[in-house]
This record gives C-alpha cells, sequence and structure tokens, in this order.
C-alpha cells in the first residue's frame, strides 16, 4: 500500500462497520459462485422477484424488532420478550379479522392493525414499568413477558392457527406497493422516524446518557425513567408490527411458532451491528446491517442447499467469524503476536494478523 | 466480636428455617404423593379408575390440537382420570412432565416425544418407579425396547412410502426426469426422518426421481413459504413439492403462486397430515394428494392404557387407521371433518 493511500484509508479500516460490510460482501459473494440467479432481480405481476427482493422481505420483521432491541440495550437493558409480542399482536390481530363479517373491509382490518400494536406497546410499556418504576434488572423483568407471553398468545388463538382471508391484511407483511414489498416501505418509515427522532433530536443523546449511567443522568436532570418506560414502549411496538407482517404474510396466526427465538436473533443483529451491550452507544446503520446479514446467511442455507442437519453448525461457524472480527481485544491480540514472531500462533491468526498489520501499519 | 456472633446467629437461624422448610416440603410431597398413590393405586383396583399422565408436544398445529382433544374426550369416556400437559415443543419440559409423573405415581404415562432421542434415562426412571410407558404418535430411538410398552401412532415410514407410490403411480407414463423438491419437518424429528426415507425409498427405483433440493420448514406456514421462496429462486425447475405435512404445504402454495406458477398443475403438491385447511386446499385444486395420518387415537389408546395397567399382553406396535387422499375424495369428506 503506498503511503499516499494510507491516510485516505485509514477512515474506511477502522470504521467499526468495516466488519460487517465485509461479511455481507462475502455471503453474497458465495452466492454468486455457488447459487444460479441469485442477483438476478426481475419484475412478476408488477412487482419486483427475486432473491435479494426475498431478503429484505422476510428479514423485514427482524430489521424491526432488531430496530426496537437496539434502543433498550443502548440504554444498557435488553427486552426478551419481543418474540411474545410478535406472536401476541399477530393473534390478536388474525383474531379480529377472522370474527369480521367481510374480512376485507379496509375499516376492520385498521381496527384490527391498531388493536395489535395497541397491545403491543402496552406490554412494551409494562416492560419499562417493571423495569424503570420497580428496578427489576431488564433481563429478568422482560423474561417474565417472554415466557407468559407465549401463553397469552396461544390463549388468544385458542391454541389452533387462525386462518384470515384478507386483502388489506396481507398487504402489510405479502404485499406489495410501487414494485416494492410493502413490508420493506414500513420498514423504512420506521428507519427514518427513529434515525429522525434520535440523530436530529436530543433523544439519542439522552438514550446514551441513561445507558451510560442512569444515577448521574437522573441527577443531570434526565427524566430517566421516562426514558426507559419510553424507549420499551417503542420496542414493543417494533415488534408488534413485526408480529403484524409475520402473520400476514402466510394469512394465519400462530400462537406458537411466531416469532420464536427471534429475541436472541436481534440481539445477535444488534451486536454484530457493533452496539455494545453495556449499553451507551448504539449504531441504527449497523443494526440493519447486521439484520441483513442474519437473514441473508439464512437464505443462503437454503439456496446452496447446506443439509438441514449441518445447518445450526454453518449458522454458529459464520456468527462466530463476525464476532470475531468484530472485536477489537481479538484483533489485537492477533495483531500483537504476528509481532512476536516466537509466539505460537495459529495459521488462522497469522492471517488476521497479517490483514490487519496491512490495514493498520503499512 | 457482638456483630459477628449476631451475624452468625442470624446465619444459623437462616439454615435452621430452610431445613425445616425442606422437610416439611420433603414431608408435604411425600404426603401428596402418598395420597395420589393411595387414590390412584388402590383406588384403580376397587373404583376402576385409572390415572394417566399424558405429556403433550405442544399445540403446534391443528392436527396436534385435534390429537390433544381427541386424548381428553376419550378419557372422559373410558372414565381414565387424565393429568395433561403441554411442553410447548421443548424435550425438558417433557422429561420434567414425566417426572413429575412418576412422583405422583400415576398408573399409566402416556406422551408423544418432540423429538426421537434422549429419553433412556427419564424412562428407566418409570420402570424402576413401575409405571408402564406409551408412547403415542411419535416414536423414541431407545436400544431398550423394554423401557416401553407399545407405541400407538402412524407408520410415518408407510405415509412417506404412500406418497411415493402416488408420484409413480402419476409419472408412470412418462420418461422426462421429475424434479422434486422436499421441505422437511423439524430436523430430527421421527415424522421428518421417517417420511422422508419411506418416500425416498419407493421413488428410488425410478431413476428419473430426483430430489433436487431438501430442506426443513420446521412444520410451519412461515418457514416452509420462506424455504420454498428460495427453492424457485435456485431451482427454475421444480416439477414436484413434497412437503411433510399440510401446514408447510399451504406456505409453499403462497410462494408458488408469488413466482406466478399455479400450485397442483405447474408444480404437483404432496402433502401428509389432511387437517382442515389443508384438506380444503385439496379440494380447491391447489394440493393434489394428502396422505392422511389421523390424530384420533383417542379411544385407541384408552383401550390400551386400561389392558396395560390389568397387566394384559400388548402388541408392541399398533398403527392407527389411515387412508390417503385424492382432490375428489377431499370434496366428498369435507363437510364431516372433524379437524
Amino acid at each position: 500500500m503506498s503511503r499516499t493511500l494510507r491516510p485516505l484509508l485509514n477512515p474506511v479500516l477502522r470504521h467499526r462497520m468495516l466488519w460487517p460490510v465485509v461479511i455481507l460482501a462475502a455471503l453474497l459473494l458465495l452466492n454468486l459462485f455457488f447459487t444460479n440467479g441469485f442477483f438476478k432481480v426481475e419484475m412478476k405481476d408488477g412487482h419486483l422477484y427475486g432473491s435479494l427482493i426475498d431478503i429484505v422481505r422476510f428479514g423485514a420483521p427482524l430489521i424491526l424488532v432488531s430496530l426496537g432491541m437496539t434502543l433498550v440495550i443502548a440504554t444498557c437493558g435488553i427486552d426478551l420478550s419481543v418474540g411474545s409480542i410478535v406472536a401476541i399482536s399477530g393473534a390478536l390481530a388474525c383474531l379480529w379479522i377472522s370474527e369480521l363479517g367481510d374480512q376485507n373491509s379496509i375499516g376492520g382490518v385498521l381496527t384490527a392493525v391498531a388493536l395489535g400494536l395497541g397491545l403491543s406497546v402496552a406490554l412494551g410499556a409494562w416492560n419499562g414499568f417493571l423495569v424503570a418504576g420497580i428496578g427489576i434488572q431488564p433481563i429478568i423483568a422482560t423474561l417474565i413477558l417472554m415466557v407468559a407471553g407465549r401463553g397469552v398468545a396461544q390463549l388468544i388463538t385458542d391454541g389452533q392457527i387462525i386462518t384470515v382471508n384478507s386483502s388489506p391484511y396481507k398487504l402489510i407483511g405479502g404485499g406489495y406497493w410501487l414494485t416494492l414489498p410493502f413490508g420493506i416501505i414500513i420498514v423504512i418509515a420506521v428507519l427514518a422516524l427513529t434515525a429522525f427522532l434520535t440523530r436530529r433530536l436530543a433523544l439519542g443523546l439522552l438514550i446514551e446518557s441513561v445507558g451510560g449511567n442512569a444515577e448521574a443522568s437522573r441527577l443531570a436532570g434526565i427524566r430517566s425513567r421516562g426514558v426507559l418506560m419510553m424507549v420499551y414502549a417503542f420496542c414493543g411496538l417494533c415488534a408488534g408490527i413485526a408480529g403484524l407482517m409475520i402473520s400476514s404474510n402466510v394469512s394465519s396466526a400462530d400462537g406458537n411458532n411466531a416469532g420464536l427465538w427471534i429475541e436472541l436473533d436481534a440481539i445477535l443483529a444488534v451486536v454484530i451491528g457493533g452496539t455494545s451491550l453495556a449499553g451507551g452507544r448504539f449504531s441504527l446503520g449497523g443494526t440493519v446491517l447486521g439484520a441483513l446479514i442474519i437473514q441473508t446467511l439464512t437464505t443462503t442455507i437454503y439456496s446452496i442447499g447446506v443439509p438441514p442437519e449441518t445447518t445450526l453448525l454453518f449458522k454458529a461457524l459464520v456468527v462466530t467469524i463476525v464476532c470475531l472480527l468484530q472485536s477489537p481485544a481479538f484483533r489485537e491480540k492477533a495483531f500483537r503476536r504476528r509481532r512476536r514472531p516466537a509466539a505460537a500462533a495459529s495459521a488462522s491468526a497469522e492471517e488476521e494478523a497479517g490483514e490487519e498489520r496491512v490495514g493498520v501499519s503499512a | 466480636m457482638l456483630r459477628r456472633i449476631r451475624a452468625l446467629k442470624s446465619i444459623s437461624a437462616l439454615v435452621l428455617a430452610g431445613a425445616v422448610a425442606f422437610t416439611m416440603a420433603g414431608c408435604g410431597s411425600s404426603d401428596g404423593s402418598a395420597g395420589s398413590s393411595g387414590s390412584g393405586g388402590s383406588g384403580g383396583s376397587s373404583d376402576g379408575k385409572i390415572v394417566m399422565g399424558f405429556s403433550q408436544v405442544g399445540a403446534e398445529s391443528g392436527w396436534r390440537t385435534a390429537n390433544t382433544k381427541s386424548v381428553q374426550e376419550s378419557a372422559q369416556e373410558a372414565g381414565i382420570e387424565l393429568k395433561f400437559s403441554d411442553a410447548q415443543q421443548k424435550q425438558e419440559n417433557q422429561i420434567k412432565a414425566i417426572r413429575s409423573y412418576i412422583q405422583q405415581k400415576v398408573d399409566v404415562i402416556a406422551f408423544s416425544p418432540v423429538v426421537e432421542s434422549g429419553w433412556d434415562t427419564v424412562l428407566k426412571e418409570a420402570k424402576n418407579a413401575n409405571i408402564p410407558v406409551i408412547l403415542t404418535d411419535r416414536a423414541v430411538d431407545s436400544q431398550d425396547t423394554s423401557l416401553y410398552k407399545t407405541f400407538l401412532g402412524s407408520d410415518f415410514v408407510e405415509e412417506g412410502r404412500k406418497a411415493g407410490q402416488w408420484l409413480v403411480e402419476e409419472y408412470k407414463d412418462s420418461t422426462d426426469p421429475v424434479n422434486i423438491v422436499q421441505l422437511e419437518g423439524t430436523t430430527g424429528s421421527a415424522p421428518a426422518n421417517d417420511r422422508k426415507a419411506g418416500f425416498q425409498e419407493v421413488i428410488s427405483a425410478d431413476s428419473k426421481f430426483k430430489i433436487i433440493a431438501s430442506q426443513t420448514g420446521d412444520f410451519t406456514r412461515a418457514k416452509g413459504k420462506e424455504v420454498m421462496e428460495a427453492f424457485l429462486k435456485s431451482n427454475p425447475d421444480i416439477d414436484v413439492l413434497y412437503a411433510h405435512n399440510d401446514d408447510m404445504g399451504l406456505g409453499a402454495i403462497e410462494a408458488i403462486e408469488g413466482a406466478g406458477k399455479v400450485p397442483g398443475k405447474d408444480i404437483k403438491i404432496i402433502t401428509v397430515d389432511a387437517v382442515r385447511d389443508g384438506m380444503q386446499a385439496l379440494a380447491d385444486g391447489k394440493i393434489n394428494y394428502i396422505v392422511e395420518c389421523s390424530p384420533l387415537l383417542g379411544p385407541q389408546l384408552m383401550d390400551l392404557a386400561k389392558k396395560v395397567v390389568n397387566g394384559e399382553q400388548v402388541p408392541t406396535r399398533v398403527v392407527t387407521e389411515e387412508t390417503t387422499f385424492t382432490q375428489e375424495q377431499a370434496k366428498e369428506a369435507l363437510p364431516n371433518r372433524k379437524y
């Protein structure tokens, strides 16, 4: 690398989004070689159609849940109940629609959506109340709803899968608008709103400050309780929208399986995106990237035909690599080993270190 | 020093309190179990009331709910007291439930294993407690068959074979290669393993049948749709879809329609189960063939339970009565469908 390039490249190489972008690119590259027509996007029935569209379409609920999770984690909290909220909101909306005389009536569907989202916000606020009002640790407070929430969803659906046949409802998660999947448009809207509220207004700073040190923030005049309540309610709302999308995509509500383990995927997406679990800082862009990596990984597994028995292992390997690359401590260690050749460094560590050396000191 | 003594005192008080609570709990539970065994065991001979502990997989589909209802209703009809628990798809919940049944000293334990493996320890505990175990619907892969009395349920391998036989019959006049995609059930579950094996066994006789892609859809509609979307993009030429249950097939139908193809015509669909939504799709021509997997095994289960508790010999394998449906048969059967 020439000396003149260094100052230009350094900010890129040190950017915290570098490694997620590299991994996403690597996954896409894998598909370029192993999957026929992975990058083909065509028009079908007046909307875009292709594997890339699928990734964003099926990834949309995860992106939403992860956005809410990002803010919660930024306050040094965690929300395990999002999967249950996903199930509840979908179940309530589908139950309401299934009992409508005319399932295609827009008013009825809007009421169903409002009911689902209203309950989601209320459940999120309940989490916020437990955390901020009573002072229960977030992982415990939200664990309550994680376990109980599935029960509530099953209660709503009566343990059955509720099938609905409503075209306005179908639009939310399975429909298209302006050739784009409607889910993506919702995601973009929520993302834009969140980015505006947290990055253009002071809200983001307040959230980070509460996450950094809630007591100090309170003494500095920030209503940390209010901020916490709001963040958990927002997380509930995001999960609620995701729940509507998931159930609308298959026109049915499944209290048992809808959103199962999505909380873990969401936490992973947030972490891959560079938000610290210790709170105090967050990256919305990183989270979106993290969620896209997870969904691309899933789609890749289906497309290149990884046998189902080894799917989890394959996922684990990729996630391990991502997390190691993301960790400054690991990179530092690998880098130091390179400088002391006597140390018994593994071949892969050598390689890592080699790249790092090029990046930082060449 | 004084403070230290006080601390010691309070600690010992705590320990004591704990010990008391523990022994009391011990007494309570032993009392409880003695009581329940009294009403169960001895009561079993005097008023004939058998106590059955039943651990269900979950309520993941309409099929499972119908299965649960069938067990509950026939228990009531047969005069058997049923202790029911829902494992919510988790093996550890099921093991916990079985252990609690052993503690409660029920007369017979019946359960549908979530997965095939890992049951030996808890089943040995049941055997040591002299409680007979009946497996329903799904088998376990234990080497030691003395761990359970009998297995009542569908023959999933046979279901796979039936699906394969229809396919062979459907394409008997054609020599072109037939590209098949398969949506498997939850990885490691008996129905997924067996339905795959039975199907494979039949179609492998003719080399024109090729399974070009096979992935798990976890028996759910959402996953079935997601996986089918990926199949449709990476394999432009699909002739047949074989889904291990109706729900995944229903999800896949949406994906196929989204790709601008006609389910049932452009891509022939075979599923297993025959739940109401699936039968509806079959009658509408979107599915071509359904192999029934009947959940209504309650009456047979109660019958077996009575025999087992009375010490009668029962066959180690009892198969539930099942059939298959074509589109015409579905139209006839649909109005009287229970689930």
